[in-house]
Order: C-alpha cells, then sequence, then structure tokens
C-alpha cells in the first residue's frame, strides 16, 4: 500500500492558488466586470483602455457584435440591435409591451419569455445577456491569465424569482459558475464599508439605466445585515430619457405616433446627450432634424421631477419597513449613472439631511463590490472578515379559496430560508391539490405576479378538510424559490425548482446551449466533459481540505481511510473515464460524505459559539 | 446525522427563558451565520452547498422565533408540551374584547381626527405598551406552570401584534398619501 500523505491539521495538502473569480455588473445600459488583484478590487478595460461595456448586441448580417461597435450600429439598424435586454429579462409579452416606445423590436411570443426577431434569428433575452456575460468573461481571461473559476453576478435587489432565474440561465449559457447572484445596493455596500470600515446604519440608492433600487443595511463588526428593500424595476435614466425624448418631439412638432424606429432611437440619443450636458451645464442647445432649441436644466429638473418623486416615496417607505426614522441613516450612498443627475442629488440630499456618498464612481461601485465578494467565495481571503447577510425583496405565497394570496414568506426576511405551511382539501373525496405560486405584496392574485404552478396527486380519499399538505419553501442564498409538497398521512410527495412562468425550460436552455456551442465550433462532449472535471476537482480539493483539517478529530480511523479511498478515486477517474462516469463518482462520494459534512457544520456551530474552543463539545 | 429540530435556545446556547438578552442574541446569531452560510460553501461541492442552505435557513427560522415576543412565547409553550394552534379561534375574555373594540373605534376614526399622524403615534406606542405588559404576564404563568393561563396571554398578545401591523399599514397609507 503507498504511504498516505497526510498534512498538519489546519493546512490543505495542496495548497491552492488564488482562485480566478470576478464580479459582474450586468447592467441595464453599461455593463462591467471586476476581479481583485493583490489586494485590490479593479474594473477590467478592454485592449482600448474601456472599463465599460455597453450592454447592446447587435445581431448583423456579418454577425453579432457587443458592446460599443453594437451600439454604433444602433442608428442605421435599429431593429437587429438589442438595448435594455435586462427589461425584458424574466418578463412576458405584456410587461415588455408595457414599456413601450423604449423597445423598438419585433417581439415575438415565446414559450415563456418574448424572443425578439433579428437577423440572425429568434433571440431570447436570456441569450442578449449571455452574449455579453461572454463577451466580460472573454476579457477577464485574458487579462487574469487562465479560465474563470466563479463569478459573482449582481442583479436589482428587487428583482423577482423570474427574473433572478433568468440572470442565472444566462450565466450557464455563457458557461459561467456563479457562485452567488449578489444584489447591486449591497455590492456597492460592500465597496463603500470595506472601504472606509464603516459601522452604523447606511442607505443605498441605486438609480441605474432602467431599475431602481433601495436597501437600508446595518454594518457591524464585517457583518452587512440588509434590513430593508424596496424598489421599482421599471424605473431608471432610460426613463429619464423616453420623457425628455418626447418634450423634444413635442418642441419639434413630430408626432410620436408617426415616426419610425430610427427616428425614435434619434431622439433618445440626443434626449440622453442633453441630460449628460446638464450634469455640468445649465442649459444646452439640442436638435431633432430641423428644429433646434435650448433645454434649460430648470426645464429638465421639471419634467424628470415626477420620476424623482417615486424614487423618495420607495426611500420613504423602506425606511419605515426597515422599523427605522430618516435621521437614524448614518450614510447615504449613491449608485448608479442615473445618479450623476444633480437633480437626483439635491432631491436625496434634501430628504435624508446628510450629503451623500460618491466618492466611488457610481459607475463601477456596483462591480467592484461583486469582486470583493466573489474573491471571499472563491476562498482567496478568509470568509471571517466579512458576512453578508440578504433579504428577499417580494413576498412569495400561495393562491388559496377565493383567488385570495397567503403568504408564506414575507418580503425583507432573511435569507436562506425554509418555511412550510399545511393546507387541507375543500371538497369530499378530493385526491390531487394545484398549488399555485405567487409573488408579490398584493391580496389578491391576480394582482400579483405567478410563479409556477404544480400538482399534487395522490392524496387519500377523504373528506373535505381530511388531508393535510405541507407545502415547503425553500428560498436559498441567490434569492431563488424552490417549493415541495407532501401529503401528510401518505406522503405523496411533489417538489419542483420553480420554473417560472416567464422562465425557459430545460429544453430551450439546452437548444441555446446546442446553438452557442455551433456559434462557436466548440465540441459540445467536450464541453460537458470539461464541465464534469471541474466539479470533480472542485469536489476533491474541498474533501481533500476538509479531511486535513477534521479528518482526524472528527472521523474513526476506519471512516477516515474510507473517503481517502474515495478521494484518490475521485482524482483517478477525474482523469480517464467520460462525464457521465465522472458524474456518478460525484454523486457517490457525495452520499459516502454525508454523515462527514453534517459532523464539520455542526462542529463549525459549536466553535462559533465557544469562541473557538472545542471543549464544550458534549453540551450538544 | 444532524438534528435540525433542536431546541432554538440550545442551539444559539442561551438559556430557556422568556426575557432575552437581544443584543446576546443577535451576536450569537452572527457568529452562527458565519460558520454555516452558503457564503461560506460558495466554492464547495453542490451537495455541501445544500446542506449549508438547510443550516442557515434553520439558524434564521430560529433567530427569527426567538426575536419577536410573540413566536417567542408560543414557542416556549411548544417546548412545554402545548402546541399552540393560532389559527383556531377560541372565547375571549369578554372585557379584554371590549377593550380591543375601544381601540379599533379609535384607530377607524383616526382620519377624521385634526392630527392623525400624533394620534397614530400615540396608538403605536400604546399598542406596544400593551405586548409589552402581555409579555410580563405571560412570563409569571410561564413560570408558574400555568400553561392554560398562559396561552390566554398569548391569544391576547397576538391580537396586539395583528392590531400593530395595521396601525404600520395606516402610517404608510398617511404618509404616503395613497
Amino acid at each position: 500500500m503507498a504511504l498516505l500523505q497526510i498534512s498538519e491539521p489546519g493546512q490543505t495538502p495542496e495548497p491552492h492558488q488564488a482562485k480566478r473569480a470576478v464580479g459582474i455588473d450586468l447592467g441595464t445600459t453599461n455593463s462591467l466586470v471586476a476581479t481583485v488583484r493583490s489586494g485590490v478590487a479593479q474594473t477590467l478595460a478592454d485592449i482600448d483602455g474601456e472599463h465599460i461595456l455597453p450592454s447592446v448586441v447587435h445581431y448583423g448580417a456579418q454577425g453579432v457584435q457587443v458592446g460599443f461597435p453594437a451600439r454604433a450600429a444602433a442608428l442605421d439598424d435599429p431593429h437587429n440591435t438589442i438595448f435594455s435586454a435586462k427589461r425584458m429579462m424574466g418578463r412576458g409579452l405584456d410587461d415588455v409591451a408595457a414599456l413601450g416606445g423604449l423597445l423598438p423590436y419585433q417581439l415575438v411570443a415565446g414559450a415563456g419569455m418574448p424572443q425578439i426577431e433579428t437577423r440572425q434569428g429568434l433571440v431570447s433575452p436570456v441569450e442578449v445577456s449571455a452574449a455579453i456575460l461572454r463577451e466580460l468573461a472573454a476579457r477577464a481571461q485574458e487579462t487574469i491569465g487562465g479560465d474563470l473559476d466563479g463569478a459573482v453576478i449582481t442583479v436589482p435587489a428587487y428583482f423577482d424569482d423570474a427574473q433572478r432565474q433568468a440572470t442565472k440561465d444566462a450565466a450557464r449559457l455563457a458557461g459561467l459558475k456563479v457562485y452567488r447572484l449578489l444584489n447591486e445596493p449591497t455590492a456597492a455596500a460592500v465597496a463603500y464599508g470595506l472601504d472606509q470600515g464603516g459601522e452604523g446604519v447606511v442607505a443605498v440608492y441605486d438609480l441605474g439605466g432602467g431599475t431602481f433600487d433601495i436597501s437600508i443595511l446595518r454594518l457591524e463588526k464585517g457583518v452587512f445585515e440588509v434590513l430593508a428593500t424596496g424598489g421599482d424595476t421599471t424605473l431608471g435614466g432610460d426613463d429619464m430619457d423616453h420623457l425628455v425624448a418626447l418634450w423634444l418631439l413635442q418642441q419639434a412638432g413630430v408626432d410620436e405616433s408617426t415616426i419610425d424606429a430610427q427616428q425614435q432611437r434619434m431622439a433618445m440619443v440626443e434626449a440622453c446627450r442633453a441630460k449628460e450636458a446638464l450634469t455640468d451645464g445649465a442649459e444646452v442647445d439640442v436638435y431633432f432634424g430641423q428644429w433646434h432649441g435650448t433645454l434649460s436644466r430648470a426645464q429638465f429638473n421639471e419634467l424628470v421631477d415626477s420620476l424623482i418623486d417615486r424614487t423618495i416615496r420607495a426611500f420613504k417607505r423602506t425606511i419605515r419597513d426597515a422599523g427605522l426614522k430618516v435621521g437614524e441613516i448614518d450614510e447615504v450612498v449613491m449608485v448608479g449613472g442615473s445618479t450623476r443627475v444633480p437633480r437626483v442629488r439635491e432631491r436625496v440630499e434634501s430628504f435624508s439631511a446628510r450629503a451623500p456618498l460618491t466618492s466611488i464612481d457610481p459607475d463601477k461601485v456596483v462591480a467592484v463590490g461583486a469582486a470583493l465578494q466573489a474573491n471571499v467565495l472563491a476562498g482567496n481571503k478568509s470568509a471571517e472578515d466579512m458576512l453578508l447577510l440578504d433579504v428577499i425583496p417580494l413576498s412569495l405565497g400561495l393562491e388559496t379559496m377565493g383567488g385570495l394570496m397567503e403568504k408564506v414568506i414575507h418580503r425583507n426576511t432573511t435569507i436562506p430560508v425554509s418555511r412550510a405551511q399545511e393546507f387541507t382539501t375543500y371538497k369530499d373525496g378530493q385526491t390531487a391539490m394545484v398549488i399555485h405560486v405567487y409573488q408579490g405584496e398584493r391580496e389578491l392574485i391576480k394582482d400579483n405576479r405567478s410563479l409556477a404552478h404544480f400538482e399534487l396527486r395522490g392524496i387519500p380519499s377523504m373528506p373535505a378538510g381530511g388531508a393535510k399538505v405541507r407545502v415547503t419553501f425553500q428560498v436559498d442564498a441567490d434569492g431563488l424559490l424552490s417549493v415541495g409538497a407532501e401529503e401528510l398521512s401518505t406522503g405523496a410527495k411533489s417538489s419542483i425548482q420553480v420554473k417560472p412562468s416567464y422562465g425557459l425550460g430545460d429544453a430551450e436552455i439546452a437548444r441555446m446551449l446546442h446553438d452557442s456551442f455551433a456559434h462557436a465550433g466548440d465540441d459540445r462532449d467536450a464541453r460537458a466533459l470539461r464541465e464534469q472535471q471541474v466539479e470533480a476537482d472542485r469536489v476533491a480539493e474541498a474533501l481533500a481540505a476538509a479531511l486535513a483539517k477534521d479528518g482526524q478529530s472528527l472521523l474513526s480511523k476506519k471512516e477516515y481511510a474510507l473517503l481517502l479511498a474515495d478521494l484518490e478515486n475521485l482524482k483517478q477517474c477525474r482523469t480517464t473515464a467520460d462525464a457521465r462516469t465522472i458524474a456518478a463518482e460525484i454523486d457517490r462520494i457525495g452520499k459516502a460524505t454525508e454523515e462527514f459534512a453534517a459532523r464539520r457544520m455542526n462542529q463549525g456551530i459549536r466553535q462559533a459559539l465557544s469562541g473557538q474552543k472545542v471543549d464544550d463539545l458534549e453540551k450538544f | 446525522m444532524v438534528d435540525l429540530t433542536q431546541n432554538y435556545f440550545e442551539l444559539f446556547a442561551l438559556p430557556v427563558s422568556c426575557q432575552l438578552d437581544q443584543q446576546q442574541l443577535a451576536s450569537q446569531y452572527r457568529a452562527l451565520q458565519r460558520a454555516v452560510h452558503p457564503d461560506r460553501f460558495a466554492d464547495d461541492s453542490e451537495r455541501q452547498q445544500r446542506l449549508s442552505v438547510q443550516y442557515a435557513s434553520f439558524v434564521n427560522e430560529a433567530f427569527n422565533t426567538l426575536k419577536q415576543p410573540l413566536s417567542r412565547a408560543i414557542y416556549l409553550l411548544r417546548l412545554a408540551g402545548r402546541d399552540v394552534d393560532m389559527e383556531r379561534n377560541t372565547v375571549m375574555d369578554v372585557q379584554f374584547l371590549m377593550a380591543q373594540m375601544e381601540l379599533r373605534d379609535e384607530v377607524s376614526e383616526l382620519k377624521t381626527q385634526a392630527n392623525p399622524e400624533a394620534e397614530l403615534e400615540r396608538l403605536m406606542s400604546q399598542v406596544d405598551d400593551d405586548i409589552t405588559a402581555c409579555l410580563t404576564k405571560f412570563e409569571q404563568h410561564w413560570r408558574a406552570q400555568e400553561l392554560e393561563q398562559a396561552e390566554t396571554i398569548v391569544r391576547q398578545m397576538q391580537f396586539m401584534v395583528k392590531l400593530a401591523a395595521e396601525l404600520k399599514q395606516l402610517e404608510s397609507k398617511l404618509l404616503d398619501g395613497e
């Protein structure tokens, strides 16, 4: 028998290299990628030195372009140039249609989300987002040198389950391992909190291109605890541009309903330029076609004040949800390009009676925070330093009799969370039950968003009210929901990973994956093998580290030897076997290590409470 | 195997009691989450991540239960062997009901008051005081093992907590002008 190498407790046998981890801010208008290098989080530039990647994809006759070249193509080819795909993520055709003139695309109803007709065929908003993610990942790989181990991708805090799932699907399509979906305001708080070693209550006011978020956090000894979050996923700088564009058209005497997509785009571009010019200037010359005139800062303020009002109302409500008063807020952090608008700063300052913090570039702060978190999650930095406790932004519930919403998990509950609720049959002899899951705050389900529905069958025939069904909601740390149901007397079970009504089916994802390989000239089998190998490495590395740290104290000699043999087996299997065999081996090892994993968790709990002492083990 | 059904007080290494040091509870909570939160296992196997989600959810549930006086009281009764079904209606003390009706009358007349916001604030703090008083009464019965009386108090407390929630909603409407 070969001599086994056993390292000192607390040390990994193979001291691992720093993981290549990135933070990605997948924005409505612009996206960025950042990473931590030599202890400093920095956004990464492309070869032209540009940090920002416009979130624009052009599906032209010649192929697919992302970023600046795509944006440049927009004026000549508006229908095939996709802006603001983020606003369509996880939404239905009706929602997207409600955005009106913002999106001049030929939309086709898909199985879930609408598809956009382009010269490259139908594309889903998920595919558009994946193209942007792929571009950023490629940039990061080039800069850091090597395949990425994982990414933290930010989402608006107010994103619902369908929008989060769509974002995760996009990452999967782009071939990225997602460490975590992180809420944008939380990311910003991390960037500021770690930067300034802050303590106290922080409000993050995040007004981006297409979304508005407000989060209230308490910072204490490296713990970022989100107390409440609120916002509006259909409110942002785009809407300011739209209001200014409407004003432009009106001034120029042009009827909005008569113009084509190209003119519409021109009006939006001119509106955006005027808005930006008014950040420093008191007035700006504006043009549309033959018409020209001026727009003053005061006129502009008047145009956008109603939008800002909405954000201040949400701000107030969120402070109350956090159980605080305005005066108890220690700092206000400004995030998102739209907070450059002086009127926004004025209004936030006058409401909060605080000069808002703007020292970190509001365009970059989210990506920077995400990179810091990715660095911790990858294990490059001790997790002792930082812990994020986030909340679910919208209540989750079920439809009950009369179309009422029965909330199972309330908004602003800390995640992860698991909660069960019992329901009963309402008819004699009822043997099936339809479970319909909704997200939202209203009392009637018709006013909330339908997430999914499924059927629980095989309920024993009993008089009404006889059967008891327990429905369990589990929300993970990404804010994603899975639902399980069980009839208690028979144990009939049904469980689903919630597939949102506006989400993608597995078949659709498989099709898109296939398409993306076809485009990339990639070999599908090779990719599957690579994925399993990466997961095998992850499992092997984690097991080796666990054995080195706790194997001797928590396992019998026999157990230890068995797991060590499993580990060697996995390493062998990883290099010789095919994808399917590796997956089976990973699964087998998972089962074999379940007991060890549980003992380690319990030990972690004991140590946490006894201040790193292990001597009061017996207490539990 | 893991015991995710263990007593919440034991989990937090706190004595089983009615009054809790909220700061100590919060600091134990943070220590526990540092040990079990999924962020600690983001680069671990999927199975390990699922296990961590279960643990962290359990810690969150325990924290929420112990943090609020009402859920803590219900939990204490359960530990004492008395499961309280809060959905089931029971006959309430007439005097208590009368007092409740008076309070609710005051709430419904709020909008016609000259200064509804100040009045609302007064009502909110009165309800808070009532909840605190309930908890003190509950503790006496609970210590004396008078579980039936303790349950009666818990039911009254639930009334007050619901009222407090309604007042909060009212406050939102008032302040937002909705």
